[in-house]
């Protein structure tokens, strides 16, 4: 897979709010069939780098290749289109419409103009099926009766319904017990298993190392070292975090993946 | 890959789901289902259940009080004056699922009547006279929808304005007619229209009706059931899908039979007011607008969660606006009810209790103010809880006064039982 051109691929991304430069110089490789872990410090830019990714921010600088073109997503709308789902914290679920009917949101089937229910709920079922989701009892409750790891499943598979090459997801496992947490982690391993490229962010470098095959450290709006996941542990990657700079007698020193 | 953290990982056996899904979809068998609905009773999803309850004790204490309010004379007596309080609960409850709601939509039925009524008495067919009042109040609604959504404003406040304003309009209209409102009173004096709460269908006819409505909605509850259960998705038990087949059976055959009773003193009167076929129309295209289409779908999602029906790209000022025209197209109807009802309109019509008594219907029957949560058939529930208080103080001799006290303290008691048993599954 590495050796293949990437899924996505920013070059030299900078991103500007008036004179607070959120974004700096961004080089990042994201694969196909692989989970990278986005990770930094609270204000390193790791939202503002998702919205830019997802559309909602256009770059200042720098170009967005998404499989090998170059793209320009004026809006959500382009990247969803192009295949690009992202899952935000609050994961805009319908908490009073069941689980099909918050995964089909937006995209109906329809059957002699009124809703086809059965088709709806097949395919809800078997796009949960195939990540492997088998906790829900029921496909139709309603999805305010879920636990918080399901709905993260949920809102996953609502993505992934919309034939998504690149999920992202904001903290999906910020807010969940230990239980809940494996189960997200599972899904995300399944995505990736699928060949879809998978770009989580999380504070949680347990969860981290669980389930990432890459990883990218964000430090005050620069990337300042990302590659595969065995470059770095626990302490590495909290030096990264936290000061910006390799730590001192590091083995394998991971540089930019780029340039 | 270096796992600098090796926990065991947690088995997912024991990730449960805490409230209960609708007992149709889970249980395995009756008396899973039996077990099912008393759980979600206890944790406070208990669906229409308290009101029909409220409703019985309510008939219960009026015919206690006065053996006459049982009587058939009464009920279908009861049915015509239901009638219009439930279709202003339908108007409403296509707001109330968005947690919008239309103060405007009495006046809006008011105003709807004077263009029929006025019509009519020109001369102009009675389906020429529907359609121009019915247009005229769905633009309305449109119009309020549009200030609402695009503008993103309170609907309260524009449909406070609306209030208002159409009362004013109410008053407008009947002097423009001239001398056609003499003394601010427009007369109905046609005969299809007067028929919609003065008229009845023969037994015979009454029969067949409800016996066809039955049946059809017998084979469709199976039909629906039966595909779900081939298709081999979550459906319910056989023996549940006869009980509500069997359920709806009995309700078309009482309302049938009671209906055809002698009721006259003097001469033979009997059979079914049509206000009843007309209110059963409107509740079954409304329920399928709401439950079989986008459209319906959209207003639940909004009500549930904006920014994900946002999101979903789904366009909020568009199902707004035909949520709030929608509205004003009930009303129009209402309207129309209304007129028949009375056999006049005039410029006294009290739109403004009207509207509340509409809403009281709606949050009565178990829809929600806050969006999202809501059936067309809450608005016939609650219309009949509110009609009832109506019908039996009136025949014990109570005044008006009572009887809005009386309305009060159930819509209060209502809502808190709502509150009280949803207060249970909160945690």
């Amino acid at each position: 897979m590495n050796d293949a051109e990437p899924l996505l691929r920013l070059r030299g991304i900078g991103k500007n709010f008036g004179p607070v430069h959120a974004l700096t110089d961004i080089n990042l490789d994201i694969p196909a069939g692989q989970v990278t872990a986005l990770v930094g410090d609270n204000g390193a830019g790791k939202s503002t780098l998702i919205k830019t990714i997802a559309g909602i921010w256009e770059p200042n600088r720098g170009e967005i290749l998404w499989q090998g073109k170059p793209v320009h997503f004026r809006s959500p709308k382009d990247a969803t289109n192009a295949g690009i789902a992202t899952v935000y914290q609050d994961l805009a679920l319908a908490d009073n419409l069941d689980i099909v009917q918050n995964m089909m949101l937006g995209h109906e089937l329809l059957k002699a103009g009124l809703l086809d229910e059965i088709a709806m709920e097949k395919t809800a079922k078997k796009t949960l099926a195939d990540l492997r989701v088998t906790t829900v009892r029921n496909i139709r409750q309603p999805v305010g009766s879920l636990s918080g790891g399901q709905r993260q499943a949920v809102a996953v598979a609502k993505a992934v319904q919309l034939d998504a090459r690149l999920v992202i997801m904001d903290e999906p496992t910020a807010a969940l017990g230990v239980s809940q947490t494996a189960l997200v982690l599972e899904i995300i391993e399944q995505l990736a298993s699928r060949g879809i490229a998978v770009l989580v962010i999380s504070h949680n470098l347990t969860d981290v190392f669980r389930v990432a095959d890459r990883i990218a450290v964000l430090y005050l709006g620069r990337m300042v070292s990302s590659g595969p996941v065995g470059n770095y542990d626990t302490n590495s990657a909290v030096h990264w975090m936290t000061t910006g700079t390799a730590p001192n007698g590091h083995i394998a020193s991971p540089q930019s993946t780029e340039g | 890959m270096t796992s600098v953290n090796q926990e065991p990982t947690p088995t997912n056996t024991d990730i449960i789901t805490t409230p209960d899904a609708s007992a149709d979809l889970l249980a395995n068998s009756f008396g899973d289902y039996v077990r099912i609905v008393g759980r979600r009773i206890r944790s406070g999803e208990s669906g229409a259940l308290p009101v029909i309850v409220g409703l019985i004790v309510i008939v219960v204490f009026f015919y206690a009080k006065n053996s006459l309010f049982l009587s058939a004379g009464n009920l279908v007596n009861l049915m015509a004056q239901s009638a219009f309080i439930i279709t202003l609960g339908m108007a409403e409850i296509f707001v109330l699922l968005l947690g919008d709601i239309d103060l405007a939509a009495g006046y809006t039925a008011a105003c709807g009547a004077v263009i029929a009524l006025w019509m009519l008495a020109l001369g102009d067919p009675w389906w020429a006279a529907v359609l121009v009042a019915l247009a005229a109040t769905a633009a309305y609604g449109a119009l309020q929808g549009i200030i609402t959504a695009k503008l993103g404003l309170p609907s309260f406040v524009v449909t406070l304005a609306g209030l208002l304003g159409l009362s004013g309009l109410l008053l407008y209209l009947i002097n423009a007619t001239g001398n056609i409102g003499v003394g601010g009173v427009i007369s109905l004096h046609n005969g299809v229209i007067n028929d919609i709460e003065n008229g009845y269908l023969n037994p015979t006819a009454t029969w067949i009706v409800m016996i066809a409505i039955a049946v059809v909605a017998g084979l469709a509850i199976f039909y629906g059931d039966f595909r779900r259960r081939t298709a081999g998705l979550v459906a319910p038990p056989v023996s549940v899908t006869l009980l509500k087949i069997a359920g709806v059976a009995i309700a078309a055959l009482v309302v049938a039979a009671i209906a055809n009773q002698n009721r006259g003193r003097l001469i033979v009167v009997e059979g079914m007011p049509w206000s009843v076929l007309v209110v059963l129309a409107i509740l079954f295209i409304w329920t399928v607008l709401l439950g079989r289409t986008r459209f319906g779908r959209y207003v639940y999602a909004i009500g549930g969660n904006a920014e994900a029906a946002r999101r979903a790209g789904i366009s909020i000022v568009r199902i707004r606006t035909l949520a709030f025209m929608l509205c004003g197209l009930t009303a129009g109807m209402t309207g129309i009810i209304y007129a028949s009802y009375l056999g006049s309109i005039s410029n006294g019509v009290n739109g403004g209790q009207n509207v509340l008594n509409g809403v009281a219907a709606a949050v009565i029957g178990g829809t929600s103010l806050f969006g999202g949560r809501g059936r067309m058939l809450h608005a016939v529930i609650g219309g009949l809880v509110v009609g009832v208080i109506y019908n039996g103080l009136a025949l014990l001799g109570l005044s008006a006064a009572a009887q809005l006290m009386w309305t009060a303290l159930v819509l209060l008691a209502a809502v808190i039982v709502d509150r009280v048993t949803r207060r249970g599954s909160a945690a």
